[in-house]
Order: C-alpha cells, then sequence, then structure tokens
C-alpha cells in the first residue's frame, strides 16, 4: 500500500500534539529561567560561600545575615530522617501485599495505602500539629513537640505510599520463574522474597526511595505546621526551618534582599532536588546492577 | 500571599461601599490610593469606611503589601498615603517622608490560662526573648520548660516586639508561627508557652501577663505606661502636596472625630490627637 500524504485536519492535529507537549518543556524552561533570574541578585550581594555555609539566618537584623546552612542541614537531615523511617516499613508493607498477603487482606490493605497519598498535605500538617506535637511535647517533657523530630514522623508517613505502589510493581513484575526456581531448590517463601525477588526488584525498590527523598525535601505545607519553624542548626528535639518553610513562612511580609534572598533559596533548593535526584539514581541504580 | 489576596478583596468591597453613598454633596472627589502594613488593615477599614459616609465621592483604596512597602511606595509615589505599623527607621527617615501617629497598638503577653506566673518585668521577658531564662521555675512558675512563641521574621509584631524589648534581630525563638491566630492556638495549647500577640486579637483562651506591673489597655497604652506598643502611621510625602481627597482622609484620620472607628478597629487613639 502506497502512503498517502497526510491529510490536513491529521496535520492539525499534529501540530496541535506537539504544542501540547512543548507546553510541558516550555514551563520547565521558563520557570529554570525566572527562578535563575530572581535568585540571582541576593546572591551576588551575599556571596554563594557566605550564603550556602552562613550559620546565621537574621533577614529583619540591623546587620541583616544570610546564611542557609541551618535549612540545607534540615533538608537534609529531614529528608534522611524520613527515608530511614519510611523506607523499611514501605518495602516490607510492599513484600507484604504483592507476595505474603492473602489477597483479601491485600485488597483492603492496598486502598488504605494509596488512601494515604490522596490526602492532602496541609491535612497531615493538621493532624501532626494537633495531635503529634502535643505527644512529643509531653512524651520527651520538651518546651514544645515542634521541630525536626516530628517533621521527620509526618514526613515518614507522607512518603510510605509512593514507596509502597512502586516497590509493590517491581515486586510483582519479577519473572514468576525466578521464584519457582527458587522455590523448587528448597528455599522457603520468605528466602525466596528476600534472596530472590527482592535482589532482582530492586532497580524499582531504589527507584520508589528517590522518589520519596524527592517527595520529603519538598514538602512545605505540612512541615510548616509541625518543624517549629525558628532557624536554628538541626538537632533533633530542635524547632528547625527547612528550605522549603523558610520560603513558606517569610514570603508574605519579605521585601528588599530578604525577598530576594528567599528566591536564591527557591533556586537552590531547585538545584538541591536536582542534585539529590541525579546523586541517588546513580547510586542506587549502580548498586542495583 | 493568602492573606494579601484577602486585604485587596476587602479593599474592593470597601470601595464598593465607598461608591455606592449618598447622592452626591458639595463634598470632593477623587481617588485615594493607600497601602501598606496588613496590620493596619481593620483600622484603615474603619476609617475608610466612615470617611466615606461623609464624602461619599471620595473612594479610598487600601492595599495590604506590609509596611516597608508602604512607606516605599509613598516615597516612590505610587501611592497617596503609606501605611506602617512600626517606627521608621534611619534609612526611610532620610528620604523626604513625613509620618503621622494615626494610632497606637499594645502587645499582650499572653500564656496558657494554667501557668501560676502572675506578671513579668521587662527584664524577665528580655531575658526569657534572650533564652537565658528556659524554666518556669525561673520566674517563679511551676517546673516546667519555657517556650517562647513568636512570629516569623518580616512580621510587623515581632519587629515591633523586638525593638519594644531593645533587641531587634536577636530573640531565641522556640517556635515561630506564621499568623496571629497560630500563636493564640499554640500558646492556649501549650502549659509551657509564652507568647506575643497585638492587643485587638486577644481572646479568653490565653491569660495576659503584666508587664511591670502594667495591664495591657487602651488606658495603659494610651498613656504610654505599658511599656510594649507600636504606633500606627501614616505617611506621607514632605515635598509634594496631596490631592485635595487624601488630604481630607490623611485631616480625618488626626482628628478626634476619628477616634470611635479606630476603637471599633481594635487600636487605641492616639493621647493627644495632633492638631
Amino acid at each position: 500500500m502506497m502512503r498517502r500524504t497526510p491529510r490536513p485536519l491529521e496535520r492539525l492535529m499534529g501540530l496541535f500534539f506537539s504544542a501540547c507537549g512543548l507546553t510541558a518543556v516550555a514551563f520547565v524552561l521558563l520557570i529554570s529561567l525566572y527562578l535563575i533570574l530572581a535568585g540571582v541578585p541576593a546572591l551576588r550581594e551575599t556571596g554563594l560561600p557566605d550564603f550556602l555555609l552562613g550559620r546565621q539566618w537574621s533577614p529583619t537584623a540591623q546587620r541583616p545575615e544570610f546564611g542557609i546552612a541551618p535549612f540545607l542541614l534540615t533538608s537534609v537531615y529531614g529528608a534522611a530522617g524520613a527515608v530511614l523511617l519510611g523506607a523499611p516499613i514501605g518495602l516490607l508493607c510492599a513484600v507484604f501485599l504483592a507476595k505474603t498477603a492473602p489477597p483479601r487482606l491485600a485488597a483492603a490493605v492496598r486502598p488504605a495505602v494509596e488512601l494515604l497519598s490522596g490526602i492532602p498535605s496541609v491535612v497531615y500538617g493538621l493532624v501532626g500539629m494537633l495531635v503529634l506535637v502535643p505527644a512529643v511535647r509531653r512524651c520527651f517533657r520538651l518546651p514544645d513537640g515542634a521541630g525536626l523530630f516530628s517533621a521527620i514522623l509526618v514526613l515518614a508517613v507522607m512518603i510510605l505510599p509512593s514507596i509502597v505502589s512502586v516497590s509493590e510493581a517491581a515486586l510483582r513484575a519479577v519473572p514468576p520463574e525466578y521464584e519457582a526456581a527458587s522455590l523448587a531448590l528448597g528455599a522457603t517463601q520468605i528466602e525466596t522474597v528476600f534472596r530472590v525477588t527482592l535482589p532482582a526488584a530492586s532497580g524499582g525498590v531504589a527507584a520508589s526511595v528517590v522518589l520519596g527523598v524527592g517527595r520529603a525535601i519538598g514538602e512545605a505545607m505540612a512541615v510548616l505546621m509541625v518543624a517549629g519553624n525558628a532557624a536554628n542548626m538541626p538537632s533533633l528535639f530542635k524547632s528547625v526551618k527547612f528550605l522549603t518553610t523558610a520560603i513558606a513562612s517569610e514570603m508574605s511580609y519579605s521585601s528588599g534582599l530578604h525577598r530576594q534572598a528567599l528566591f536564591s533559596i527557591a533556586l537552590v533548593l531547585f538545584f538541591f532536588i536536582m542534585l539529590v535526584n541525579v546523586l541517588l539514581n546513580r547510586l542506587l541504580k549502580r548498586k542495583g546492577g | 500571599m493568602r492573606r494579601r489576596t484577602k486585604a485587596g478583596l476587602l479593599a474592593g468591597l470597601l470601595a464598593l461601599l465607598a461608591g455606592c453613598g449618598r447622592p452626591a454633596g458639595q463634598g470632593l472627589s477623587g481617588v485615594v490610593n493607600t497601602a501598606g502594613s496588613t496590620s493596619m488593615e481593620l483600622v484603615t477599614g474603619a476609617l475608610i469606611e466612615t470617611f466615606c459616609a461623609q464624602q461619599p465621592n471620595v473612594t479610598v483604596n487600601y492595599s495590604g503589601a506590609g509596611s516597608s512597602a508602604g512607606i516605599q511606595s509613598a516615597a516612590d509615589g505610587l501611592c497617596h498615603i503609606g501605611l506602617s505599623s512600626r517606627p521608621m527607621n534611619e534609612k526611610e527617615r532620610s528620604q523626604d517622608l513625613l509620618a503621622y501617629v494615626i494610632a497606637l497598638e499594645g502587645i499582650a503577653v499572653i500564656v496558657h490560662p494554667s501557668n501560676p506566673v502572675q506578671e513579668l518585668t521587662s527584664e524577665q521577658l528580655k531575658l526569657l526573648a534572650e533564652g537565658q531564662i528556659s524554666n518556669w521555675t525561673q520566674l517563679g512558675g511551676a517546673p516546667a520548660p519555657a517556650a517562647f512563641i513568636g512570629r516569623e521574621a518580616g512580621s510587623g509584631t515581632r519587629s515591633a516586639f523586638e525593638q519594644a524589648i531593645g533587641l531587634s534581630g536577636l530573640c531565641a525563638y522556640t517556635n515561630e508561627l506564621t499568623s496571629t491566630g497560630d500563636v493564640l492556638a499554640n500558646v492556649s495549647s501549650n502549659p509551657n508557652a509564652i507568647g506575643y500577640v497585638s492587643l485587638a486579637a486577644l481572646n479568653d483562651t490565653v491569660k495576659v501577663l503584666p508587664v511591670d506591673g502594667i495591664l495591657p489597655s487602651a488606658a495603659s497604652v494610651q498613656d504610654g505606661s505599658y511599656p510594649l506598643q507600636r504606633p500606627f502611621l501614616m505617611v506621607i510625602r514632605s515635598d509634594v502636596s496631596l490631592p485635595p481627597g487624601a488630604q481630607a482622609f490623611l485631616d480625618y484620620a488626626r482628628s478626634p472625630g476619628a477616634a470611635a472607628a479606630i476603637q471599633a478597629a481594635g487600636a487605641v487613639p492616639p493621647a493627644q490627637p495632633p492638631s
């Protein structure tokens, strides 16, 4: 059959779809460009090393200081803590759902986990603020329960659904022959899951962790409500400010260099998340083989 | 951001209200633009409402942008009257600007209702804010750690409080919250907490502590005996004369006739209205 020249309508639709495809790219470029343009002036004023490594953030003092090391470290510790707590729980939950749960129970648990991802972050923050923060205060006899610890707990719960669902999909994608072979050699089901299925699915499991880290670093609303938001160097039971919450809490009344510095934080956050994603992807993929 | 949208909405509503006043009289007409402190939203709204009842053909707009932005836009000629809920700083004073105190606001120090502490001296408050006092026993209370709850950097209430106790930019907060309501909610739910909110926002979920033996009230703020207070300023350029409508609004805000509206909005009129 001869290839016909496309009809005008078809060509028009083709153009339309390409335009839609390019829109997404255009937005990424626009946002990157804007962030760079808006974030660079304050960096030039304070100097990049002082901005990134300065330990003091006092934007409204008589001699303002713009050091975001406390925010950077808090974001790293917060995300690391959340993954340390959330990843094992999420992974084992995925093993349970994919391999060991009776189908009926799995059918009840899976929607619950999915529901968890549908809860808006402000609701996590609200529950954290009203239930978790007072509980942490009483348990550890603190002046106030809001701080890094509460933020890590909330973030750990928030990253669960993405870890569970991506890991479960990866576990299910392992060819059944692998498991059959392992079982035929006399391994128990648990041995099979942890020695055969999990290593075979490690790429997907790694991807789920990267997703979780991304969400934990980028989350602002829930963290804003439970972290206390004082610009301290991070410590487990102290009030801390994340990169995201520094922007969210101070943007409304800021002006001048203070406001520009907040844009610079956004720029740092943007590069930081990209860097973490690239590094983790490299590291975990290589380990996964 | 949300707050600003709300302010814009209010300004729009007020502008509408101003527009549908009584039929045209002999009075002035025109548009007056005010911009600045979001803490002055209620006071400015009340002043606009009562002023426009007298001058139905003048439309007064308010946009909440923060004190610094308000002063700057008055200096740049972007609005007629800039609104500031803090005294002007040196840099701002060096510009050709005139500032009029139209009202005062007290800042109340609040604790949980169950807190046995009865009063604080301003020295104790300072030590607490610096982090040198960290337990309620040091203030005559029950043995429990003290949580000092404040507002975020850039907040007018925060800068006024820090200025009043002489610790601008030096306070060590346990917790920084982003609105007056958050501070009230936190202090009313945490027996260890101490915080500050504007006098107008007080409710009975928290206990107010007298500072240096003086409780914040309209009277003690007005005569200056209560130390934690801040002025509400209207800022204009000194080298350009205002259009008649804007001048009339400024004169009205400073007149004794505006006192009732200012009080109704929760602020305190200054002791002697400058004549």
